[in-house]
């Protein structure tokens, strides 16, 4: 890089501070008053621009590359419906913490206030579901935004970040010097956790006798997995993971209880609802996993290690709070449980393993049709760690999160926090072009697929074979579950028994398409696919009326769960 | 006044940038949290402003609102005040025809006076503490006020 002070138009500057954030891939589809950035997007070498077919699939192929590797993922769109479609893309990034900078189009700075063709208040919409935004209004401040942009999304505790530009500053010349950092005075996040709250913290550990690890995405965003196994692994205590953290313990290792929560598994609830000392490592408490507040954890002391103090004491009082990365916490965290006496904790341990062999998650298979379960389960025989999982939302999400074999973080890709059907398939995309030496596969169901299968001609082009498995039961599985379960068996409105047929769609975009109906078939169709090389739907016939067990109604408390039958003759419903 | 919902003051001091202050009351209303009265002004000799909003809520409720205010990217501090002196002004115009000694000896006695009379009407300003004017309003109801003007709370820490 030379140091000389270069003349460039605002679309130009764009291009260049997302090359000099190291970003190789950028998502997006242009309009009017993002014109002028697609211009030098067309004359540049310095990074790949990937046309999905809706703005909506773009924001979630960003965020889809940055939950798979970790670096900020980058979209673009124009202004008005263009990014009121990525609003949804945004959400779904701020609710899961995700880093991701988008930029969009605005009308001229003269427009702007005017209702002018395609004028949206950008800003305005999007500063509830961003983590901080820009209407950038001069030139002479865009290279400084874009760097503050970049840095933001980044640090602290992650998010995604809106740049809105408008048109004429695209256009106009000036004067290009990308600060080399980045000071703002208002923004200073806390990553080393406080010496003497952590010492307590080891002490509270030490005193204890039945302690439980509550791992949630803070861990993955942190990247601090192998510390989280390290300690579990030196203090002997049983870990339980939020649906965000499924991988940072990895399937198989012997202190993993399994998932907590809504959807949890028996051992992992009834620990939570028994433990005298809870130690939560980047979870927020979420209403999905508490159920009940006034019954969560009733027992226990709560340790809460969080970047974002205001995580901490949200909903539960905190007797320990530490504001930190969980990375370097761990790091101060570790070395002062040095004498840490493990048999102290075996009694509970041992009561937990018997939980687990009293209910283990578990399924009861079927020779006749094709179970869920099965189906996700296999798919982690045949691929297990070579694959990155994403899925939709609903009932295949809980499935896939309940059985999947996952080995490591960012190997699981989902919208926990806001639930968004649609999201899967761009994801995988996303995934895909950040790992293409990995095998990716959205398990999906037949409603979420739906929402963002014109994706299917964007991974045809781009020879992003993302695999999408669809769970078809021919439901709106979950809403039909909760119909079942607290609506008298009203389905209303989610029997999906009229569909397209997602072979032909699939072929129809440029892409391959299956329809299994036995497990046979779908061995065969996996293993063609992986071979194939080519975005493919996988249309998988599933029992209708299978349900996501455990579940514990929503409002409920967590040792309230209804649980799976142990025999097959349960059905109950035809 | 209850614990779980008690008043409180709280000053936000600010970048002093564009849309600053829609961030800070989008979140009040975004998070469900109740704005009594808000007044800005920009710091002098800084690029920061001064936003106080008077509130209230339950101790939980109000440490979330200073985490939550803290968390926006142009907020440089957030102070709850405890030991305060807080301040309200008041502008209420009168009809000429009321007794103007008895609205002037009213005004002074809660820390005022009359700052503008026309041929129509006469204009008093009082500046006191929120309760006091709380009461000045109540007493000036017999004066036939045509309209009140109140300025929401400024608090200064002791």
């Amino acid at each position: 890089m030379e140091c000389v002070i270069m003349q460039m138009s605002g679309a130009q500057m764009v291009c260049e501070a997302i090359i000099a954030e190291g970003t190789k891939t950028v998502f997006g589809y242009p309009g009017g008053a993002i014109m002028h950035v697609y211009d030098e997007i067309y004359k540049q070498n310095g990074f790949e621009h990937i046309l999905t077919r809706h703005e909506q699939a773009a924001v979630h192929a960003a965020d889809g590359y940055a939950r798979a590797t970790g670096e900020v993922g980058v979209a673009m769109v124009t202004s008005g419906p263009g990014f009121t479609n990525a609003v949804t893309g945004l959400a779904t990034a701020y609710m899961d913490s995700i880093p991701m900078v988008v930029i969009s189009g605005q009308v001229p700075l003269s427009l702007i206030g005017t209702d002018g063709f395609q004028e949206i208040d950008a800003v305005g919409i999007s500063r509830p579901c961003t983590k901080h935004n820009f209407l950038v209004r001069t030139l002479e401040e865009l290279p400084r935004i874009l760097k503050e942009a970049f840095y933001l999304a980044r640090t602290g505790r992650p998010g995604p970040i809106l740049v809105d530009i408008p048109k004429d500053i695209t256009v106009d010349i000036g004067e290009f010097v990308y600060p080399a950092e980045v000071n703002i005075p208002t923004y200073k996040p806390t990553y080393r956790g406080n010496r003497r709250q952590i010492e307590k913290a080891a002490e509270a550990i030490k005193k204890s006798k039945k302690p439980l690890l509550y791992v949630g995405g803070g861990a993955v965003l942190s990247d601090a997995y192998m510390l989280v196994r390290e300690l579990a692994e030196k203090t002997q205590i049983p870990v339980v993971e939020t649906l965000m953290a499924r991988g940072v313990m990895g399937a198989g290792n012997p202190l993993l209880l399994g998932m907590l929560g809504m959807h949890g598994n028996y051992a992992s609830n009834m620990a939570m609802s028994e433990t005298d000392l809870v130690i939560s490592l980047g979870a927020r408490f979420d209403d999905r996993v508490t159920g009940k507040l006034s019954e969560f954890a009733k027992y226990a002391d709560i340790i809460h290690v969080d970047i974002d103090p205001a995580n901490i004491a949200k909903l539960v009082d905190v007797d320990y709070p530490i504001v930190g990365d969980i990375k370097q916490v761990l790091e101060d965290l570790i070395p002062s449980l040095e004498d840490v006496n493990t048999d102290r904790y075996q009694a509970w341990r041992e009561i937990l393993r018997r939980y687990d062999e009293l209910h283990p998650q578990s399924f009861v298979d079927s020779d006749k049709e094709i179970k869920p379960q099965w189906v996700i389960e296999r798919i982690g025989e045949l691929v297990g760690e070579q694959a990155i999982i994403t899925s939709d939302v609903g009932q295949h999400q809980m499935w896939a999160a309940q059985h999947y074999p996952f080995d490591r973080p960012r190997q699981w890709i989902n919208s926990g926090g806001l639930g968004t059907m649609g999201f899967g398939f761009p994801a995988a995309i996303g995934a895909k072009v950040a790992c293409p030496e990995k095998t990716v596969i959205n398990i999906t169901g037949d409603g979420s697929i739906l929402m963002n299968m014109q994706e299917l001609v964007t991974a045809a082009e781009y020879k992003t074979p993302v695999i999408n498995v669809i769970l078809n039961n021919q439901f709106l599985g979950m809403v039909r579950q909760w119909q079942s379960f607290f609506y008298e068996k009203r389905f209303s409105e989610t029997d999906l028994t009229f569909q397209p047929n997602f072979k032909k769609l699939a072929e129809a975009c440029g892409g391959i398409g299956y329809d299994v109906t036995t497990k046979e078939e779908f061995d065969a169709a996996l293993k063609d696919a992986i071979e194939k090389d080519q975005v493919c739907f996988m249309n998988v016939a599933i029992s209708r009326f299978e349900n996501v067990l455990p579940m514990v109604p929503a409002g409920g408390a967590l040792f309230n769960m209804m649980l799976p039958q142990k025999s097959e003759d349960d059905k109950g419903e035809k | 006044m209850s614990l779980e919902n008690e008043r409180r003051v709280i000053s936000v001091i600010v970048m002093n940038e564009s849309s600053v202050l829609a961030r800070v009351t989008s979140l009040f209303a975004a998070r469900g949290y109740n704005i009594s009265s808000l007044t800005v002004a920009p710091i002098p000799n800084s690029d920061m402003s001064h936003i106080t909003i008077e509130t209230q809520g339950s101790p939980r409720v109000m440490e979330q609102i200073t985490k939550q205010l803290h968390k926006l990217i142009p907020v440089y501090k957030v102070i709850e005040h405890e030991e305060m002196v807080e301040k309200e002004m008041v502008l209420i115009k009168f009809p000429i025809v009321e007794n103007l000694s008895d609205i002037s000896a009213l005004c002074s006695a809660y820390n005022g006076g009359i700052v503008n009379v026309g041929t129509e009407m006469v204009i008093a300003m009082v500046a006191d503490e929120p309760c006091r004017i709380r009461h000045f309003i109540e007493a000036a109801v017999r004066y036939n006020p045509i309209e009140v003007v109140r300025g929401g709370v400024v608090a200064i820490e002791r």
